[in-house]
């Protein structure tokens, strides 16, 4: 890690522990850098470890993730699944750790037509309502959590 | 695939001109749903020249069968308190000139026959595009010398419901050429820009994904043919341009002001992308 994304790391983890109530949404700050390898994000955005179960939770909720608007995920307790995107049970074995963080940190990069929305860019944004402007849709300790959570979904 | 899928998947098939709709179906068309589109059980309108869609569906196909039947038994559909209450305004005397709309236009029936299908339309006078509550209004503070009604009240939305349902039935009919090309360009720029958090263009949910669920929510073309719609989400009738604000909200993205430009722009564009369907006013929806 280089000093750069150290410091980038080291103000996410800053801002998380200023932020009183949770689950929230990320406040705007300077995104951690990242480097695309092909077509995956070989290195973690942050030092702590993904967790699944935070993960899980994250794909769920409305306000942060809300994956299942788009995609069936083997999470039988919520009712409602989307279908505009592919069902993701199993995506564990068919993509890379490195794979899967780029997919859900900006789906832009592998297919510039996706519906998916970019998860942890901000680039390019037109009128993103005020609350909202600035900030990636997941903080980078939640991408950690939701690629975490993806690893476990095995066939 | 079992017999019964593959019929339905053959009726869905001719329907709508292709196979790949029923393959990201799968066996599923198999349980009968109850929404027309899912069971492959929908009427389709050929869809205008140069139209990204294979086919023009309105969004009453997309919906359960309790919805439609609300908007199926004028008895029972709940805009027509609205309409009832613009029938009323249609023969009241307001403002200085010391008229009503009946005292120009008449009846009714006979005068606004199809008006409503042809708007949004280039208004020569101010040379802009105006839509139908603004045409409305426009009679209101020019020909009446009344106070124009505010956007979303009552008044403006039963009078703009009453007008339109004297075109029930009759395919949605504007004009995109002449004077009004410019501004259909500009509405054909705001349906394709991505905006809000989610970065996401009005035809990534309405023209690509159509017919599909997001969450809980299927997906229609986003047709305007209904419009003003009684949503049961609203507990009331709501204009077209309240409808655009919610799909801009729920991007996360600013929507526009009720009546701006833009959405106006926006409502010719999205009515030649149903060219033809019938107009449904006032539809019922969740
Ligand atoms: C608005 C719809 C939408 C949302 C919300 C969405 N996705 Fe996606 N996702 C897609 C689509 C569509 C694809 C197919 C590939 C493409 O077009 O980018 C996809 C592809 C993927 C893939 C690759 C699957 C494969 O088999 O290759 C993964 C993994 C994924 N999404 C994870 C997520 C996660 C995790 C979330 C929530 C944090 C999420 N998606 C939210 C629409 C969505
Ligand atoms: C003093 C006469 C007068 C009154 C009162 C009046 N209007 Fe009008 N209205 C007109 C004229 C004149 C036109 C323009 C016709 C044209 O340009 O073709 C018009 C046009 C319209 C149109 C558009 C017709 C078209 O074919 O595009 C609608 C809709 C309309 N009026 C509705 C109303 C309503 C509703 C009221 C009552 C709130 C009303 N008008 C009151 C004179 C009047
Ligand atoms: C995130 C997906 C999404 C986006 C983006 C979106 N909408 Fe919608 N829209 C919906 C949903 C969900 C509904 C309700 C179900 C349906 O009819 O599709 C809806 C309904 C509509 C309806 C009502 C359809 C009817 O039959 O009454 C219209 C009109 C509409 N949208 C227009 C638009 C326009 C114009 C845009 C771009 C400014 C837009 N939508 C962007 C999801 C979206």
């Amino acid at each position: 890690m280089d000093r750069k994304l150290l410091s980038a790391v080291a103000a996410v983890g800053f801002v998380s522990v200023a932020a009183v109530s949770a689950p929230q949404a990320p406040k705007a700050e300077e995104l951690v850098a990242y480097t695309v390898v092909d077509y995956a994000i070989p290195e973690p955005l942050t030092g702590e470890p993904g967790d699944p179960e935070r993960g899980r939770a994250v794909a769920i909720n409305r306000q942060l993730g809300n994956c299942l608007s788009c995609h069936a995920m083997p999470i039988p307790e919520q009712p409602f699944h989307g279908e505009t995107g592919p069902a993701l049970h199993g995506v564990g074995d068919r993509l890379s750790e490195a794979q899967l963080r780029l997919q859900v940190v900006n789906s832009h990069e592998i297919n510039p037509m996706s519906m998916m929305p970019p998860f942890y860019a901000v680039e390019g944004r037109h009128r993103v309502a005020e609350n909202f402007e600035g900030k990636p849709i997941l903080s980078a300790q939640q991408v950690e959590d939701v690629v975490a959570y993806l690893k476990t979904l095995k066939e | 695939m079992t017999f019964k899928t593959i019929a339905i998947a053959l009726a869905v098939g001719s329907l709508a001109g292709g196979a790949a709709l029923v393959a990201s179906y799968g066996s599923s068309a198999a349980d009968k749903s109850g929404i027309p589109y899912r069971d492959g059980e929908y009427e389709t309108v050929e869809a205008p020249e140069g139209s990204p869609l294979s086919e023009l569906i309105s969004g009453y196909y997309f919906r359960t069968p309790e919805t439609r039947e609300l908007q199926d038994d004028d008895f029972m559909n709940p805009a027509f308190i609205w309409m009832e209450q613009g029938a009323e305004l249609w023969s009241t005397v307001e403002g200085e000139a010391g008229e009503s709309c009946a005292s120009c236009h008449e009846d009714v029936e006979a005068s606004m026959k199809g008006v409503g299908a042809s708007y949004p339309k280039y208004h020569e006078a101010s040379g802009k595009l105006i839509n139908l509550e603004q045409r409305i209004n426009l009679c209101r503070t020019e020909s009446m010398q009344a106070e124009p009604w505010k956007w979303e009240s009552d008044e403006l939305l039963g009078m703009t419901a009453y007008v339109r349902h004297q075109s029930k039935g009759m395919p949605v009919n504007v004009s995109i050429e002449g004077p009004a090309a410019p501004f259909f360009e500009k509405g054909k720029d705001f349906y394709y820009q991505r905006r809000g958090q989610l970065d996401m263009a009005c035809a990534t949910c309405h023209e690509v994904n159509y017919g599909m669920y997001i969450r809980a929510d299927l997906l229609s073309q986003g047709q305007s043919n209904g419009f003003p719609t009684y949503r049961l989400k609203w507990q009331k009738l709501g204009s077209l341009h309240r409808r655009f604000r919610g799909c801009n909200r729920q991007v996360r993205a600013v929507p526009y002001a009720n009546g701006s430009d833009e959405y106006v722009n926006l409502e010719l564009y999205l009515a030649w992308r149903g060219q033809g369907l019938p107009v449904e006013t006032p539809a019922v929806r969740q």
